[in-house]
């Protein structure tokens, strides 16, 4: 049996705040070009981990696709370990050798970080495979985004996780956007949640801005699967601020569609809620803020300070070299 | 050692290390209640129960990424892909998520799945059934890649492959399936470690260095070149992907010529690599350009006798030895 969740409203609230504090800083070393390749950030979406995160067990396997950075953070994996890794240092999560794209840390049980879109989608569904065939009582979560639904590894995967009855929730972080190509552009149906039906499976569509929302409509699918070992599709209605990756202006959206959607911002949100009920003061928060910024520079120190990957350990990683047991 | 088929020997393979392993599992199309397409998988069901012999819908690339995925937190897999001209719609999952998984988790995580079936072309399936898939997976570092010839090596390599740590390609022949061959009894060990060759004949004048389906033909035509005065040594890989360089170095400082018999297309295929390799540690060792027979570069066609015309065989074989060795 693993510990029992992490569910206080003030930590939970913090967590969303170091993701996105974290990865305002990770934006502007990807443009002072101290972090390579694709990156994709998750502001306006860190609702919907942080909340599902704080419902799970910190045995419970999650994955995800390449917009992965909070995904990290919220299952524990330090500000510095993630930075490092947007640098390619030694020191990173996973050694300076994923990326952003492929961040892994498997001794909290977040299991990548996976860049082909929905390739992960069927690794999720072995993994539910396997904690069922070992007769445990772990849950596995898959993110996923809105343009993963249309790969064939998508519905190939959910077809089975339903035809096997295996213990996985799908969290489609419905963000409106495929990159460039809006959620009505790529779908002919109104709601992308109806496609559980086809997979006899269980949905829901929770409210992905509201933290409050995700963990109220989460905890009971949780301990649904744990109990019932039965597959759950869930459609997260979230919003991404910035673009698809720090390559994209976002030209296919309005200012005025962004700044709307941002009055439902989940963290501003949670905070005058908590202010409103004499949970939280303003100084409190503020304090809160200056910590989470903080992290994130040192982050930056961190992973500027951390080592390359040693060139003598290049092959090192090709082929797991330990002896059959 | 007693006689019993290719088909056979898998199945040995299977039984042996589902029983010593439980978590070991075989998942495909047909594999339980069918028995498998090609009955490699015979019994196997009514030994292990549905749990461990599971039989999918049509899906490869969701069967084989479920795989990877099991294995990733602790299972051993054994994928059968009823063709592995099948296991192209599975790509993705083979080359991008098995092999990368070590590497993009920093060595956090590794793959234990054996990916297995017959390859290869097998009699006038046309175009789409009939590919010869090694030389694309073998580019892919990460992947460990076996071809088995023989009911013996069949048994000894698949049992390495599942108790291996990588991910590993079982290239199996379904024209070799009902071929008889003299395997170590039951309850004797056999593992065969991948990455070693073996000399299937020895000899002195020529080096024919074959896999998989190849080899017998090697071995024909090795026994009519001996009647024209050529003492041919028949070099079986047995694995693509690790390569046992050594071996050929070995049979070909020995011999001086070279014929690399491969069952794949001439493009970019096993053997380019093979006489790459030859060329560049052992150049003064040769006495004649190596030659190479392969497919004809053309998709393969349905007819019979245009499919005899694309395929390598002995008498191929026999001509390119005799222009090795000037005759």
């Amino acid at each position: 049996m693993g510990k029992e969740a992490k569910n206080d409203e003030i930590d939970i609230l913090f967590q969303m705040l170091l993701i996105r504090r974290f990865e305002e800083r990770a934006s502007q070393q990807y443009q002072q070009q101290k972090i390579g390749g694709f990156c994709h950030l998750y502001i306006g979406q860190e609702a919907v981990v942080s909340g599902t995160v704080a419902v799970l067990r910190p045995d419970d396997y999650i994955i995800t696709a390449y917009r992965d950075h909070g995904h990290a953070l919220a299952r524990g994996t330090s500000a510095d370990a993630c930075m490092a890794e947007l640098f390619g240092k030694a020191t990173g999560c996973s050694k300076g050798l994923g990326g952003s794209m492929h961040f892994f840390d498997v001794k909290n049980h977040m299991y990548g970080g996976h860049a082909i879109v929905a390739s992960h989608v069927p690794l999720a569904t072995g993994m539910a495979l396997a904690s069922k065939y070992k007769d445990e009582d772990r849950v596995t979560v898959c993110y996923l985004g809105d343009g993963a639904i249309n790969q064939g590894s998508f519905h190939e995967a959910l077809n089975m996780a339903g035809l096997f009855e295996l213990p996985v929730i799908y969290i489609v972080e419905n963000n409106q956007f495929a990159m460039g190509t809006h959620v009505k552009r790529s779908i002919p149906m109104d709601k992308i949640v109806d496609r559980a039906k086809g997979y006899g499976m269980k949905s829901a569509v929770i409210d992905g801005m509201d933290v409050r929302a995700v963990i109220k409509d989460f905890t009971p699918i949780v301990e649904d699967v744990r109990k019932n070992k039965q597959p759950w599709f869930i459609e997260a209605e979230t919003y991404r601020y910035r673009g698809h990756s720090m390559s994209d202006p976002a030209t296919y959206r309005t200012r005025e569609e962004l700044e709307k959607r941002k009055e439902q911002d989940p963290i501003s949100k949670l905070q005058s809620d908590l202010i409103k009920e004499g949970k939280l003061t303003q100084e409190k928060f503020d304090e809160m803020d200056k910590k989470a910024k903080k992290i994130s520079l040192d982050s930056v120190a961190f992973a500027e300070a951390s080592p390359q990957p040693p060139l003598d350990e290049l092959y090192n990683y090709t082929y797991y070299a330990e002896e059959t047991k | 050692m007693r006689e019993i088929t290719y088909r056979q020997a898998l199945n040995e393979a299977l039984f042996e290390e589902m029983e010593r392993d439980k978590n070991v599992f075989l998942i495909g199309e047909e594999v339980a209640e069918y028995n498998g397409a090609y009955k490699v998988s015979q019994g196997l069901l009514d030994k292990f129960g549905p749990k461990r012999v599971i039989d999918t819908p049509i899906s490869e690339n969701g069967f084989a990424g479920m795989s990877i995925g099991a294995a990733m937190v602790g299972l051993r897999p054994v994928v059968e892909f009823m063709t592995f001209s099948f296991s192209l719609v599975a790509f993705d999952q083979i080359v991008n998520n098995a092999p990368n998984m070590i590497t993009m988790s920093g060595g956090q995580l590794h793959v234990p799945v054996t990916f297995r079936g017959p390859n290869g072309p097998a009699h006038t399936l046309g175009a789409t059934h009939s590919h010869a898939t090694e030389s694309l997976f073998a580019n892919f570092p990460g992947l460990k890649i076996c071809t088995p010839a023989t009911p013996r090596d069949a048994k000894g390599l698949l049992k390495t492959a599942i108790r291996d740590n990588n991910p590993v390609l079982v290239l199996e022949c379904e024209l070799l399936y009902s071929v008889k061959g003299l395997v170590e009894d039951e309850g004797e060990e056999l593992l065969i470690p991948l990455g070693s060759a073996e000399v299937k004949r020895e000899g002195s004048d020529v080096t024919i260095i074959c896999y998989a389906q190849t080899v017998p033909m090697a071995l024909n035509a090795a026994e009519e070149l001996s009647g024209m005065g050529i003492n041919a040594e028949v070099l079986d890989l047995r694995s693509i992907r690790p390569l046992d360089l050594d071996a050929i170095l070995a049979s070909v400082s020995k011999t001086h010529r070279v014929v690399v018999a491969e069952q794949d297309r001439p493009v970019c295929g096993i053997g380019s690599e093979i006489t790459y390799q030859i060329q560049h540690h052992i150049f003064d060792e040769l006495d004649a350009p190596i030659l190479r027979v392969a497919q004809e570069d053309v998709p393969m066609p349905y007819n019979e006798l245009l499919e005899i015309a694309v395929l390598p065989n002995s008498e191929k074989i026999v001509n390119a030895v005799k222009r090795v060795c000037n005759l």
